[in-house]
C-alpha cells in the first residue's frame, strides 16, 4: 500500500468534523469520560449555528464547571454558587435583546440555588437555563446531591441514600415544567452519538425560542455521568447511568411550546 | 434651580435613582427602606426613562441581578435594611473580586438578628470592614440629610464607575424616613447602548468577531495570580484614600473638643456643638461623610492643632470610635457615646457625655 502523506489525509475535502471556533483550545478540565465537554460543545455550535456568538452572553456556575468561561469563546460571567438563574435575569433584564444561558450542575440549581431557579422560571425570564445532573456534586468530591438516587452511594451518604433521613431526590425539572413560565422543558443525555444528535436538536430549540422572543423560559436539563463522583469507568457509568438514572429520569419533551406534552 | 420637593429620604433615593440614569432598580422590600421600591414602583420609571424595576424572590437574588448587570455595563442599584444586606455579603464580595461598579444603600436598623425597625449606626463594621469574605473595601457615603440622600446616588455612580467599585450609603432609619426639602439634580439621560458598550470595554455585552472575549469572574485557581489580583486591588484603595476623602468640619477651627460623628448622629451632635458653646465650652463637630475612605488625615491635623479630647458619637456600642483611634494615634482622650439597639441618643445626653467622659473624666 502507498504511504499517506499527512497532508493529504487533512486536505479540505476530507473534512468530516470540525472543531467550532466557539470553543477555545485550552484542554478541558474535565476528567476524561465525563459528560460535561460535550455538553459544551453542543451548546456552542449551536450558538454558531444559529449565529448569535456576538449577542451571546454565558454565566457559568460554582462546581465542576465553573470553569466554563475557560472553554466557551464568549462573553461569559461566572456567578456565585446556585446564583447563575439571578445574574442572567440580571443581564437580560438590561440587555433583553442579548441572548443569556446558564450552566448550572445539579448542586448549584437544585440545592443551593433552588430559590433562584425557581423564580426566574417562574418569572418567564426569556432565558435558557443548561442543567447538568449528574446526581452528585462533582467538584468537591463526590457528596450526595439533591438528585442522586435513593440507595446510591456517594462520600456524604456512604453507605447508600437513605430517603428516611437524607430526604428523596428532587425532580425539579418536572416541577418547574408546571410553572406558566416555563416555555419549553426537556431532559436529554449526551453520552452517545445519538443522544447528542437530540440534544442538540433540544438545545437547539431552546436557543431559538429566546432568539425568537417566544414567551417563558427554556430549560434542558441533560442527564450526565460523573465517572469520578461515582468511582466508576466512564463505560461503566453511562451504563450505570441508563439502567439507573434513566428510569427515574426519563429523557425526553415535558413541555412544548407552553403545552405539557408528558 | 433644580425641581425643589418635600420628600422622605427612602423617596429620594428612587427619585436620584431614576435622575441618575440609572439602568436598573433590583430589590426587596424591608422596614425601614420599603418605600425605595414602592416609590419607584409607583413612578414607573420605564415608561420615563426606560430603567427596569425589578422586585426579586430576596436580597441574595438582588444583589447578584445587580451583579449580572453591572457586569454588563449598566447601571444598577438595590437598597435594603441590615438583615437584607447580611444577605448581600456573599453577592458584594463576589462583586468586589470582579471589580464591578454599583450602588447600594443600607438604611439601617438596630440588630443583632432581627433587632428592631427603629434607626441604628451598628452596621459600622460591616460596612467599613468589608462585610463579606476577602480583602476588598468599598466607598461608604454616609448622608445626614434627605438633600444627601439624593445626591450621593449621583455621586455614588460617579464613584462606582470611576474605580469599578460597589458604593454604598449608609443611611440609618431617621434619615430614611424623615422628610425634608430637597432641590433635585436635573435628570441625566440614560446612556445609549453604544455608549455602555464604548464606555465599559470590560464588560459583557458579547463578543464581536476579532475581538477578545470578556470574562466577569472573582475566581482564580493559581495563589500566586490571586495575589497579584488582591495586590491590584489594594493599590485601588490606596488611590481611594488619597483622592476620595470628603468630610464636614463645624466649628472646629478653635475647638478644644471635637465629637466625631456621621449621619443622624452628626446632626445630633452639631445641636450639642450649640449647646456646648452656650456653656463656654469650644466644642466642634468633623462630620464624616465618606466612613471608607475614613478622613483620617483631618483628625490627624486638629490634633495638631491642640485639641484637647475628642467624643467619638454613633447609634451602636462603639465601631466607629476604633478608626477615630486609629487616626488621632493617642493624640489625646478619645471616648465613645451612642445609645444603640433602636434607641436616638439626645443632644443633652451626648454633652453630658463629653463633659463626663472627655473633660472631666
Ligand atoms: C457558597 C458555597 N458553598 C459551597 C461551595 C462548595 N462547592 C463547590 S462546587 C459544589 C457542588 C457542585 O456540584 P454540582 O452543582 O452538582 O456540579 P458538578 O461539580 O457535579 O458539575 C460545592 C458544594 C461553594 N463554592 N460555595
Ligand atoms: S468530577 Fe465528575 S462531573 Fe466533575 S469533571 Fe470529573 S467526571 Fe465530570
Amino acid at each position: 500500500m502507498a504511504n499517506i502523506s499527512f497532508e493529504e489525509i487533512v486536505k479540505p475535502e476530507n473534512l468530516v468534523y470540525k472543531k467550532t471556533e466557539l470553543l477555545t483550545d485550552k484542554t478541558l478540565s474535565y476528567c476524561p469520560g465525563c459528560g460535561h465537554g460535550t455538553a459544551h460543545r453542543v451548546i456552542m455550535e449551536v450558538i454558531e449555528e444559529l449565529g448569535l456568538e456576538e449577542d451571546t452572553v454565558g454565566v457559568a456556575p460554582v462546581g465542576c464547571s465553573v470553569l466554563a468561561y475557560e472553554f466557551m469563546n464568549i462573553d461569559m460571567t461566572q456567578a456565585a454558587h446556585g446564583r447563575a438563574p439571578a445574574v442572567a435575569t440580571g443581564i437580560k433584564r438590561v440587555w433583553p435583546d442579548k441572548i443569556v444561558f446558564t450552566y448550572q450542575g445539579d448542586g448549584d440549581l437544585a440545592a443551593i440555588g433552588t430559590s433562584e431557579t425557581i423564580h426566574a422560571c417562574n418569572r418567564g425570564e426569556n432565558i435558557v437555563i443548561i442543567f447538568i445532573n449528574n446526581g452528585i456534586y462533582g467538584m468537591t468530591g463526590g457528596q450526595m446531591a439533591p438528585t442522586t438516587l435513593p440507595g446510591m452511594k456517594s462520600s456524604t451518604s456512604p453507605y447508600g441514600r437513605d430517603v428516611d433521613i437524607m430526604g428523596n431526590p428532587l425532580k425539579i425539572t418536572e416541577l418547574i415544567a408546571h410553572l406558566p413560565g416555563t416555555y419549553f422543558v426537556t431532559r436529554q443525555a449526551v453520552h452517545t452519538p445519538a443522544a447528542v444528535r437530540k440534544a442538540k436538536r433540544a438545545v437547539k430549540k431552546a436557543f431559538e425560542n429566546q432568539r425568537d422572543k417566544k414567551p417563558g423560559l427554556s430549560f434542558v436539563e441533560i442527564v450526565s455521568n460523573c465517572n469520578s463522583g461515582w468511582k466508576m469507568t466512564p463505560n461503566d457509568a453511562n451504563k450505570w447511568m441508563e439502567d439507573n438514572m434513566f428510569p427515574f429520569y426519563p429523557l425526553g419533551d415535558i413541555k412544548v411550546d407552553g403545552q405539557m406534552v408528558k | 434651580m433644580g425641581d425643589l420637593r418635600l420628600m422622605k429620604g427612602n423617596e429620594a433615593l428612587a427619585e436620584a435613582a431614576i435622575r441618575a440614569g440609572a439602568d436598573a432598580y433590583f430589590g426587596y422590600p424591608i422596614t425601614p427602606q420599603s418605600e425605595v421600591i414602592e416609590y419607584l414602583m409607583a413612578e414607573k420609571p420605564w415608561e420615563r426613562t426606560g430603567m427596569v424595576v425589578l422586585q426579586a424572590e430576596s436580597e441574595v437574588a438582588a444583589i447578584n441581578m445587580v451583579y449580572g448587570a453591572a457586569g454588563a455595563g449598566k447601571k444598577v442599584m438595590t437598597t435594603s435594611s441590615s438583615p437584607g444586606i447580611s444577605l448581600k455579603q456573599e453577592g458584594l464580595s463576589y462583586i468586589a473580586g470582579a471589580e464591578l461598579p454599583c450602588v447600594y444603600a443600607n438604611v439601617v436598623r438596630g440588630g443583632p438578628g432581627l433587632g428592631t425597625i427603629q434607626p441604628s449606626q451598628a452596621d459600622y463594621f460591616q460596612s467599613v470592614k468589608g462585610g463579606g469574605h476577602g480583602d476588598y473595601r468599598q466607598i461608604v457615603l454616609a448622608p445626614a440629610s434627605v438633600q444627601e440622600m439624593a445626591d450621593f446616588v449621583k455621586l455614588g455612580f460617579e464613584l462606582a464607575f470611576k474605580y469599578r467599585i460597589a458604593v454604598l450609603i449608609l443611611a440609618d432609619g431617621i434619615i430614611g424616613q424623615m422628610m425634608e426639602k430637597v432641590e433635585l439634580f436635573d435628570p441625566i439621560p440614560r446612556l445609549s447602548d453604544e455608549e455602555v458598550i464604548a464606555q465599559n470595554p470590560w464588560a459583557t455585552t458579547g463578543k464581536k468577531k476579532g475581538t477578545h472575549r470578556r470574562i466577569i469572574t472573582s475566581l482564580d485557581l493559581e495563589a500566586h495570580e490571586m495575589e497579584e489580583h488582591n495586590k491590584h486591588l489594594q493599590a485601588k484603595y490606596k488611590v481611594i484614600e488619597e483622592n476620595e476623602v470628603r468630610f464636614e468640619a463645624i466649628d472646629c477651627e478653635d475647638a478644644e473638643y471635637i465629637f466625631v460623628a456621621y449621619g443622624s448622629s452628626a446632626r445630633i451632635a452639631q445641636k450639642s456643638v450649640q449647646l456646648a458653646r452656650s456653656k463656654g465650652i469650644k466644642a466642634g463637630l468633623l462630620r464624616l461623610i465618606t466612613l471608607f475612605p475614613f478622613p483620617s488625615k483631618a483628625l490627624q491635623t486638629y490634633c495638631k492643632n491642640g485639641v484637647k479630647g475628642w467624643l467619638a458619637v454613633e447609634m451602636s456600642a462603639g465601631q466607629m470610635v476604633e478608626d477615630v483611634m486609629l487616626a488621632v494615634k493617642g493624640c489625646a482622650k478619645v471616648e465613645h457615646f451612642g445609645r444603640f439597639g433602636g434607641v436616638i441618643h439626645t443632644p443633652e445626653e451626648v454633652l453630658h457625655a463629653l463633659e463626663e467622659k472627655v473633660i472631666g473624666g
